[in-house]
């Protein structure tokens, strides 16, 4: 039986939209899977190291400090504290770090003397994000509900303790454990020289 | 007269030609020990800082209060003090902490501040945290009667 044009052109039709379906779904996976691993490699410490302005300042003030290097041999490398783990919160952050790259570009901080004069600015900015966000990079690996204050030395016992009852949260106090800390005369005048 | 001069320098440059035996062959005792001088010292024991605990008495009255607890980490320098986040006395009632003494906020020329004085800044000049070891030579040092309660 002789297959009619209507019938034949219905047949092409659906196999050139079951070929297109099907390249779309491998080109889909490609694509999506060249742009996370694309945006996992910007969230190696050596990515982001591979920029001066990180690896001459902040990151050598890191290696003297306890997120570097400590009893139990765990490590926070900067993504784990500086990227969200949150799929939608990691690409605002992608998206938000654009504004670094003009900058880099621009040389804003690319001397020692230029990124101290702008160090109370960045932390502080990190401060406000830190803020609002409850710490939540901290909590990715410190979680206040899994922490045993009676293990804890007495002052940090007491100080926990007093935090959590009073909604403060991990940078209200922790500043500067990772890097060194700007000029805090402003932040607190008691707790500096003057200007 | 002549004579003692040259005969003292005869005898300095002898003894400095031949070394004495205590120093070449070791022996002789000091605080790094009886190594040979060419020798590395030993390393002493690692120790760690003592548990956090309440404010340590002093032993004589004009003693700088030692440091209960462990400051490692803990930066001073011309940007920011960490002992003063907790010691200062805009922070000490909120953190529980001893505030920093009065005196501390007199210039050297007698003059009252009203923020800590720069000489009295740098706490660990006088205040230091305790390790538990063994002081390296003996000590019979006992507080004064009015601190150890005998009397």
């Amino acid at each position: 039986m002789p297959e009619s044009g209507q019938e034949r052109k219905t047949k092409t039709g659906r196999s050139a939209l079951a070929a297109i379906l099907a390249v779309g779904f491998f080109a889909g996976i490609i694509f999506w899977g060249g742009f996370n691993t694309a945006m996992e490699l910007t969230n190696t410490e050596a990515f982001c190291i591979s920029c001066h302005e990180m690896r001459d300042n902040v990151y050598r003030e890191y290696q003297n400090t306890i997120h570097y290097s400590n009893r139990s041999g765990v490590r926070a490398t900067c993504p784990d504290c500086h990227v969200p783990r949150e799929w939608v919160h990691k690409v605002a952050r992608k998206i938000r770090a654009t504004n670094e790259l003009y900058h880099k570009l621009m040389g804003t901080i690319n001397t020692p003397g230029k990124f101290e004069a702008k160090r109370l600015q960045m932390a502080r900015n990190v401060w406000r994000t830190m803020k609002k966000t409850d710490s939540r990079e901290c909590r990715n690996c410190h979680d206040y509900a899994s922490m045993d204050y009676v293990k804890q030395e007495r002052r940090a016992m007491i100080q926990h303790d007093q935090g959590l009852e009073s909604g403060q949260t991990c940078i209200d106090c922790h500043k500067g454990i990772a890097h060194e800390l700007p000029a805090m005369y402003e932040v607190d005048p008691s707790a500096a020289i003057g200007p | 007269m002549k004579t003692i001069p040259a005969t003292a320098f005869a005898i300095l440059f002898l003894s400095l030609a031949v070394p004495p035996p205590a120093l070449a062959e070791g022996g002789l005792k000091s605080l790094r020990g009886d190594r040979p001088i060419g020798e590395e010292s030993l390393q002493p024991a690692f120790t760690k800082w003592q548990h956090d605990s309440k404010p340590i008495a002093r032993q004589f009255i004009q003693q700088p209060p030692v440091i209960p607890h462990s400051i490692e980490g803990y930066t001073i320098n011309k940007k920011f003090n960490k002992c003063l986040t907790c010691h200062s006395w805009a922070n000490y009632k909120k953190a529980g902490a001893t505030k920093v003494s009065l005196t501390h906020f007199t210039n050297r020329d007698g003059v009252e501040l009203a923020n800590i004085a720069a000489r009295r800044y740098f706490c660990t000049q006088c205040h230091v945290p305790q390790l538990d070891v063994d002081p390296l030579v003996p000590n019979a040092f006992q507080p004064v009667e009015l601190l150890n309660g005998q009397r």
